[in-house]
């Protein structure tokens, strides 16, 4: 790859987090918790909050830039914009949206937010239950596969079969999860520790999914702000700098009626090479990683696609001891990530990402952070990356 | 039928591209596109071969044999029309033509469900439109 002039150029300056409630129980309707979380993230990075001039989101959030700025007071909106597709597939892809614009210009503060409210509007990711259907879903429903958990324990069940992965790799996942929540006061995981005993003696969803294996369903906003590494030098805390970002999808991955050619994959495939191209690192310089966990095996295809282990590594690579953030070789989901802090489609991941850099996470490595990783959404279409730095290496 | 759901499980509603599936399947012929150009055969239905690009296309009879791809064991009530079904199988049939078939594997318990295994197609009859199943080959 040629060298890019987005390396280095922008960096996350601003933290912006609601507190995280259970699905449902916000006492804040959706668009009123969004405000906040963006107040929030200026006040962390230390600027006035009308400053900011552009506006990214993802998963068809319904809190739209221009009755935010309405409400914000913005002096005047440069960028607004939507990365497409479901669930949290677009968490780093709303970042690095957000971060092109400001290098490109088109504007210079920039924030990156996820508003969720499910008792107001209903829940995520429901189905329908029409009589009739028509169209792809003639082929799935009539045969009771309707659910994301479904159709994504399937993919992870074959990956499980090509590979001989035990069921002990995806608890693993889960257990480094809520042992980081126990530390993290964010959490809503926070003082309810999960034990292997409880995680094999949960029920089912579907198998191979327990219910461990599945994200939580929450209400709360999250905002992260933007801006040029000339300007974030001059900010309250130290910047985090967008190395790199990467988004899209491998060959045919949206095929309907479970068709896409390549089947047992978390597609980070074909994004994986252009995300380390463009950082000039590689997995291995990789000091702690935040993997979206809509479910626990899209993180295990996840880790082993972008490069951490291979997929016959995985049954003595995932491991509690593997993942945790006070020794682990690959610290993961030092928050708690989705499972256990709260399922703000991924956004809090990237704040953990840059709490991460910045030195200031309840889960804080004992040893520097200079290269910190955000993965977001396996399994669907498109998915996207983004590697932060402490230092912009221009 | 008072043990029948308030809601009952969700049929399939021909519509012009898969009309020629479903009636293929009233009359018990599992039925796939093919390109006319290269042989290759498709599911679902689209204009254009992803192999060749030809939009000449035609419907043919496929075996009905295929093989488990993967499988997953549902127990979570999501669908009050399955709710009597709890835990069913949903299962990816690799047909032999090559394209997949989401489905149920009927004659066969959930425990002994198996990746790989051999199935062949089995004929669910409703009042308006018929499913394909697989069992055990």
């Amino acid at each position: 790859m040629t060298h890019s002039t987005f390396r280095g150029s922008t960096a996350i300056v601003g933290l912006g987090e609601t507190r995280y409630y259970k699905r449902g129980a916000a006492p804040d309707p959706e668009f009123k918790m969004t405000l906040d979380a963006i107040r929030l993230a200026a006040d962390d990075a230390g600027i006035d909050v009308r400053e900011i001039d552009g506006f990214a989101s993802f998963s068809n959030d319904r809190n739209d830039p221009a009755h935010l700025a309405a409400a914000l007071g913005t002096k005047h909106v440069g960028f607004s914009n939507m990365f497409w597709g479901g669930g949290g597939g677009g968490g780093s892809g709303a970042v690095s949206n957000a971060a092109a614009a400001v290098a490109a210009g088109f504007c210079e503060i920039a924030v990156a937010y996820r508003g969720l409210a499910q008792g107001q509007f209903g829940r995520f990711g429901q189905g329908s239950t029409a009589r009739q259907v028509a169209g792809a879903a003639a082929f799935t429903a009539p045969y009771g596969l309707m659910s994301p958990a479904q159709t994504f324990a399937m993919r992870v069940r074959r990956f499980m079969h090509e590979h001989r992965v035990e069921q002990d790799a995806m608890k693993a996942i889960a257990l480094a999860s809520y042992y980081h929540a126990q530390r993290n006061p964010r959490a809503v995981m926070y003082g309810k520790p999960l034990s292997a005993e409880d995680y094999d003696n949960s029920r089912w969803i579907v198998e191979p999914f327990h219910l461990f294996d599945c994200c939580q369903e929450n209400d709360g906003a999250a905002a992260v702000i933007v801006t040029t590494a000339e300007r974030a030098r001059d900010l309250k805390h130290a910047p985090a700098y967008i190395l790199a970002a990467a988004q899209g999808t491998d060959y045919r991955q949206a095929a309907t009626v479970h068709n896409a050619p390549d089947y047992a994959t978390s597609n980070f495939k074909t994004l994986a090479p252009r995300l380390y191209a463009m950082a000039g690192v590689g997995p291995e310089e990789v000091d702690v990683l935040q993997s979206y966990e809509n479910f626990t095996g899209g993180v295990m295809m996840s880790v082993v696609e972008n490069g951490f282990c291979t997929p016959e590594q995985v049954n003595g690579f995932f491991a509690l001891e593997t993942f945790r953030f006070d020794g682990g070789k690959l610290p993961l989901n030092t928050s708690g990530g989705n499972l256990a802090e709260c399922y703000m489609h991924g956004l809090e991941l990237i704040t953990e990402a840059v709490r991460q850099v910045r030195g200031t996470s309840p889960c804080q490595l004992p040893r520097d952070v200079n290269i910190s990783m955000v993965t977001s959404g396996p399994m669907v279409q498109p998915v996207s990356s983004l590697i932060l730095g402490r230092e912009s290496n221009r | 039928m008072s043990d029948q759901p308030a809601i009952q499980k969700p049929l399939p509603e021909p519509d012009d591209a898969s009309r020629p599936f479903w009636d293929g399947a009233a009359a018990g012929r599992l039925m796939l596109m093919r390109c006319n150009s290269c042989r290759t055969w498709r599911l679902p239905s689209r204009m254009h071969c992803d192999r060749c690009l030809s939009t000449d296309v035609g419907w043919e009879q496929a075996s009905g044999r295929g093989t488990v791809r993967t499988f997953g064991i549902m127990h979570q009530r999501y669908h009050p029309g399955f709710a009597n079904d709890l835990p069913y199988n949903v299962s990816i049939v690799e047909l032999d033509e090559g394209p997949r078939l989401p489905t149920n594997l009927v004659g066969v318990s959930n425990a002994d469900i198996k990746v790989g295994m051999k199935v062949v197609v089995d004929w669910e009859r409703h009042a308006d439109v018929t499913l394909p199943k697989f069992r055990p080959a």
